[in-house]
Order: structure tokens, then sequence, then C-alpha cells
């Protein structure tokens, strides 16, 4: 089995097509140990991993501590705000401070763009960007491709739709990436103020309308939309982008007989999808990319810790 | 001490002298100009052959950050930066701390900077109490005490009834108005040139626009109002437009732009390098494009570099947290001279967007190497090849994005009234 040649894992745009393979393929080997009564390897036994989350965060933070755990590699939670960081201690004195302390691996989630990369830039340690901004959150594009995969088979050839906010997202950014580099034909959707401007160079089509989208759609993955956008007047009602872009039971319609639906979290309930498509075993895999992110932040640390088993 | 400038090419665009000369000072005037002086015994020649000798050149945007913001740079080591950058007079903005929108501190900068025997330098007043934007300053106090033009710098005058009183009052003292032109409701919450670029690295954008329509009002305000107005920094090919369409309609419109906006584009910023975030941000490459035709047919009158000194902690912290700006003053010619180098501006023309140009602008009496003027000589060689290093800069500011850039062209002499101020001949590239 091939190394990952990376000292970190800052976005998927700088990712090849072997490395986005290994990784997936290292989760799926790890997806068994959650299966077991006693779930836990001693893989990375002695190693340490500090996960910084200068933004909230459950299921992420969650997720990249009990993929720790199930390596037995030993997890500390720094919760910091960015108000403190601006008045406070520098992200700079805080990351030469963890490294004094000689960690192996620092999760890194910051609300400000390139953070991950100006950690990087300083530290020694491997770092993993749990989300930067609206730049990039790669674990969660990869847990997206690894279920896209589990449950197509493939991820070359497939249509797959991002809607919603495409402005302010890390998760579609990483993903168009991703599922690019793997082959699929991405397209995304939202009204015009969610679009990023010449995020057509990224080589997807943008559609203004929903159904537009989903049309013979393999995948279809909705984001989460933020009330605070409101004020910003990216939209006008949570009330009237529910009307357009929820996904539902008519509209779910256009898309493949056997689409599957996919959303990040934490999801709104009645705004950009609909409470029975959630639930819907036939079409949604929600809870498949919560266990599937165990398994892919898994694969990370072990690779990024020089596994080659 | 009279000196003879032996055997240098002399370029004085605002008289078109463009010959082998001799430059004779004394007292700290322009004595002679003219083949073959011979001199007096009194008299320190120095040989300058393969030289150019220029008229000092002029800044007319720069932070000297003083007082208030003495860990970013002082008015003397700001000073010192211009004379080694081969500056002899520059202009300073008001946004210190507190703000130079009354006397006292005026008076104070002018003090400084008489203090640090260097430079020329040239105190810009607020337009508004504060640089708020709300209530006029006393213009004429400001300019008794010694300021040559008005600007709020970087908080721009969003309201236009503002603006236009401001530009009304001012043409009364034949002040010139300088405008950062940025509507802040397009630009809010941006934080580098909305684009591809910022989509790929997920920042918020500033919309070209937000600099357009600005440049657009303002041209209309001053047009309505038959006054002048200077543009700040032009970074974008639609304000070229915009001013390229005034001056064809003969209105007093003026304009600078500064050399990271015609040398570098927002595909900088890949790895979110806060050296690379200025205000207003670095645009595109059609941008640039448009930014170097302008300044070849004219649309643009002067370079300035918007020196902006930081601290460390100022842009050792995340993009979104760092201070806009470079530290200009050091780097501002050798990146002019690629516009020679690369055939966009003959070294006349250069050399008049970054000396009699800006005096003209403001007013000053310099800029030109008549007999009787003031001695304000730069000595320029301009193919000396030299690796920009900031730990070399004479300004506090080290933030630069052209550390480690190779260039060729850069002052070797700076002459103040007469006396040499910066000396970087002995010096070996």
């Amino acid at each position: 089995m091939m190394k990952l040649e990376k000292k970190d894992i800052l976005g998927i745009r700088e990712m090849t097509v072997d490395e986005i393979n290994l990784i997936l393929e290292t989760a799926e080997s790890f997806l068994e140990i959650s299966t077991r009564d006693i779930k836990k390897v001693p893989t990375l036994r002695g190693k340490s991993v500090i996960n910084l989350f200068y933004e909230a965060s459950t299921r992420t933070r969650t997720s990249f501590e009990i993929a720790g755990k199930r390596l037995s590699a030993d997890t500390i939670n720094i919760s910091a705000s960015t108000s403190s960081v601006v008045k406070g201690e520098t992200l700079i004195d805080t990351a030469r401070n963890l490294e004094a302390m000689n960690p192996d691996i620092i999760v890194i989630r910051h609300s400000a763009a390139g953070a991950p990369h100006l950690l990087a830039s300083l530290v020694s340690q491997s770092i993993i960007n749990a989300g930067d901004g609206a730049h990039e959150h790669p674990s969660q594009a990869l847990l997206d491709m690894m279920t896209i995969k589990a449950k197509k088979g493939k991820i070359a050839g497939l249509k797959v739709a991002l809607v919603g906010d495409i402005l302010h997202s890390r998760v579609a950014r990483s993903n168009i990436y991703g599922l690019s580099k793997m082959g699929a034909q991405v397209v995304v959707a939202g009204p015009a103020t969610m679009i990023p401007r010449d995020i057509e160079r990224m080589g997807v089509k943008v559609y203004t309308k929903l159904d537009d989208a989903i049309a013979d759609a393999d995948v279809v993955m909705m984001l989460r939309i933020q009330l605070e956008r409101q004020k910003q007047n990216i939209f006008p009602s949570l009330r009237e982008y529910a009307q357009h872009y929820c996904l539902n039971r008519n509209n779910i319609k256009l898309a493949k007989d056997d689409v599957i639906v996919m959303h990040p979290g934490p999801m709104n309930r009645g705004v950009e999808i609909s409470p029975d498509i959630a639930d819907d075993p036939n079409y949604s895999v929600i809870l498949d990319q919560v266990n599937n992110g165990v398994a892919v932040r898994m694969a990370l640390l072990y690779l990024l810790s020089g596994g080659n088993e | 001490m009279k000196l003879l400038l032996k055997g240098a090419r002399v370029i004085d665009p605002s008289q078109k002298i463009d010959a082998r000369m001799d430059v004779l000072i004394e007292e700290g005037k322009i004595g002679a100009c003219g083949t073959a002086i011979t001199a007096s015994p009194d008299v320190k020649v120095i040989d300058l052959t393969g030289m150019i000798v220029s008229p000092g050149l002029i800044d007319m945007h720069v932070h000297l950050r003083e007082p208030g913001l003495e860990y970013k740079e002082t008015i003397a080591s700001g000073s010192a930066a211009a004379v080694a950058g081969g500056f002899t007079s520059i202009a300073c903005m008001p946004n210190t701390e507190p703000v130079n929108d009354n006397r006292s501190i005026t008076e104070f900068i002018r003090r400084k900077a008489a203090e640090a025997n260097l430079a020329n330098v040239y105190p810009i007043g607020a337009i508004s109490i504060g640089s708020e934007g709300r209530q006029l300053t006393e213009f004429w106090d400001l300019k008794e005490a010694g300021i040559i033009a008005l600007s709020d710098d970087g908080k721009p005058v969003m309201d236009a009834a503002l603006l236009r009183r401001a530009l009304e009052y001012a043409s009364s003292l034949d002040l010139p108005v300088i405008q950062h032109c940025e509507d802040k409701n397009l630009s809010g919450g941006g934080l580098m040139n909305e684009g591809y670029y910022a989509t790929i690295l997920g920042l918020p954008g500033i919309p070209a626009i937000a600099e357009d329509v600005m440049v657009a009002r303002d041209i209309l305000i001053a047009e309505y109002t038959r006054t002048r107005i200077h543009i700040a920094h032009v970074s974008t090919a639609g304000a070229v437009l915009l001013i390229r369409d005034a001056k064809a309609r003969g209105l007093n419109v003026t304009a600078e732009t500064a050399p990271h906006y015609f040398t570098l584009t927002d595909e900088s910023l890949q790895e979110y390098d806060t050296n690379y975030k200025v205000s207003p941000p670095l645009r595109s490459a059609s941008d640039i494009a448009a930014i170097k035709e302008g300044l070849a047919d004219g649309t643009l009158d002067a370079i300035a570099c918007d020196h902006a000194p930081h601290g460390r902690t100022d842009k050792e912290v995340e993009f979104e947290y760092a201070a806009n700006g470079i530290s200009g003053l050091e780097t501002s010619l050798g990146l002019s001279l690629n516009l020679w180098h690369d055939g966009i501006l003959p070294l006349p023309e250069l050399i008049a967007k970054m000396s009699c140009n800006p005096a003209r602008i403001l007013n000053l009496d310099k800029g030109r190497l008549a007999i009787g003027s003031d001695a304000d000589i730069t000595i320029i060689n301009p193919d000396l090849p030299w690796i920009v290093d900031v730990k070399s800069f004479h300004s506090r500011g080290k933030n630069s994005p052209f550390h480690g850039r190779s260039l060729k062209g850069r002052a070797v002499m700076t002459i103040v009234g007469g006396d040499i101020k910066y000396n970087g001949l002995a010096e070996k590239p």
C-alpha cells in the first residue's frame, strides 16, 4: 500500500486522485472497526491529536475525537472563540505553545479562511483542516465521496447537484474539487446571490433553479441555509427560500429514480430539505455520511501518522 | 557645499530636457545646467557617467503613522525610507492617531519632519473631523499650518453632499482633494478582489464596481461643482475608462496608481500571504493591462506607492484580521522602472509621473531642474540589478510582497535642498 506523502491536509484542491483513492480505501478498511464490540485498535497508541476548534462544531469535532480514540490516540479538545483570538493570544502564539507540547496532529476549525495554512506554515506537526471559513472542508468531501462510492459503486460519470448557499459553503468547494477530480459532473444551484463569481471556472455548471439542477441527478446534496445570511440580503426570507429551493417529494422525481440525497448537517428541516425526504431510507444517506465520517477521519489520522499497514 | 554632477543623462520632463549634461548645485539651488561645466576648487565633483539625473522624485501618497502608531513607522524612519527609495518629497496621509484634522497635528508633523531633516514632508489634512465623514475640518487653518491637500484616505467620503461641499470649499483655497474611491456598502466585509480567486479561496470579495461607482460619482460631483478632484490608487479597468472619459471631456480630474496595481494580481493571494493584502485589493490581469494603458496614454498622471508600513503583529495573523498595505517607498522606483524596461513608458514619461506631475497636482514648486529651483535631485542607475530584502529597509514596516524579488534599477543618490541625504553609490550590488 502506498503512503500519503503529505504533511498536512489543507484542502482537496491540492490532492491527487491517487491520494483521494488511498484515503477512501483506507477509510473503507477502517469501517469494520466501528462495528466491533470493542471499538478500538492500538494503531495510534502513544500518538496525540489536538482538536483546536475556533468555531462551534458538534459533528466534526466529535467525529475526529471518536476517530482518534478508536485508533487509541490521545485526543485533546480545545475550544477557543475567535473573539479572544482577535484580542488575546494570536493563532501564532497558540500554535507555538501547542507545538512545544509536541502533539502529532493538530485538527483545526476556524472561521477565517486560510487559518490552517497559517498554522501549517508555523508548526512542524501535521495539520488537518476541519473547515476554514468558506474555503475548504476536506474531510467532509472525503466522507461524501466515500458515501457516494459505497452507494453507487463509482463516482466517475455521476451527475451530482449541490444546492444552496454555495457562496458561503466550504463543503461545496471541497466537493467540487473532489468530485470533479474523480470524474463526476458537478452542477450547483441556488439564487444568483448565493453563487460566487466566476465559479464556472471551477468546472461546474450553474443553475438558479432547483428543478434544472436536479434533473437526472444521481446525487443531490443539499446545503444548510444560515438564517443570519438574511441580514446580508442574500435571500429575503426562509419562507421564500423554502418555497423554491426545498427538496421535497415532488421535485425529487426529476432526479434519477435511484438518486441519493445527502446533507452535511446540521439540517434545517423544512427549509432546504423536507423531513420526509431526509428520513426516507430510499433516498437519504445522511446517517451513512456521519458513519463514514468517522472512518475517513481515522484514515486521515492514520495516514498522516505515517501508516502504511 | 557646492556639487557638480558630471556626465549623467539629465532628464527633466518639466522642461523637456533629455540630454547628457552637467548640473551644478550651489546654496541648495540648481546653479547651472550645461555641457562641460568646469569645477572651481570648492566644488565637489561627482562622476555620474551612465547614471540618470532626475528631478527629485515625489510620492504623493504615503503613510508615516506618526503621531500614534510609531511602532509601524515614524516620520524619521519614513523619511529615511523615502530618500533611500529616491524620493525627495512625500505627502503623508492624515490617518494617524489622532487624525490630522487640526492645526496642531499638522504642525507636529512638520516639526518632526524638520527634525528628521531628510525628505520634504507635506502633510495632507483630513476632509472631515476624525475622517468620520460628518463635519468638515477647518481647511483655511489647516492650509495655514502647512497642509497641501485634503483627503479622508481609507475612510472615503461616502456622503455625496459632504464631498460636494468639500470640493467647493477646498476650491476657494485651491487645495486639491484626494479621494480613495471605494463604496463601502459594495465593498463591505470584503477581503480581496471579487472573482475566481476569491471564490476558490473562500474569501469575501470586493467587487471592482466598489471603486468604479465612486470614481464615477466623484467625477460627476467635480464636474457639477466645476472643481478639481484627484483619484487615489486606481486599481480597476473601469476606473481607468471613467477617468479617461472625464479628461477627454476637459474635466479637471487627475489620478494616480501604485506599483502593486501594475505588478501583482489577485492570483498572488493563493497562499493567504497577508503581505499581498492591500486596499484597494490586487485585481485581475485585465485590470493590470488597463492600468498600464492608462499610464501610457496619460490617463493616470502619477505613480504613488501608498506606502503603508505595518508591524509584524498587524500582518502575522489570519488573513481576515490582517492590516491592509505594503511598505512601498523602497521598492516603488525599482518596480516602476519595469514600465520602462518593458517598453510601456519612455523614461522621461515615467519620471514625470514621479516628479513634475505630482508636483503639479499638489501645487508644489518642485519636480524640476530649472536654474534657481530647489536642488532636489534623484540619481538613478536604471539598469542596476538588485534583490529586494526587507531586512535592509529603512522603513520600520517590513511588510512587502516583493521581498526576494529581482529588480533592475534604483536610486543611487538622493539630494534634498542641495544636501546628499542618501548615498548608495559606494554600495556594491
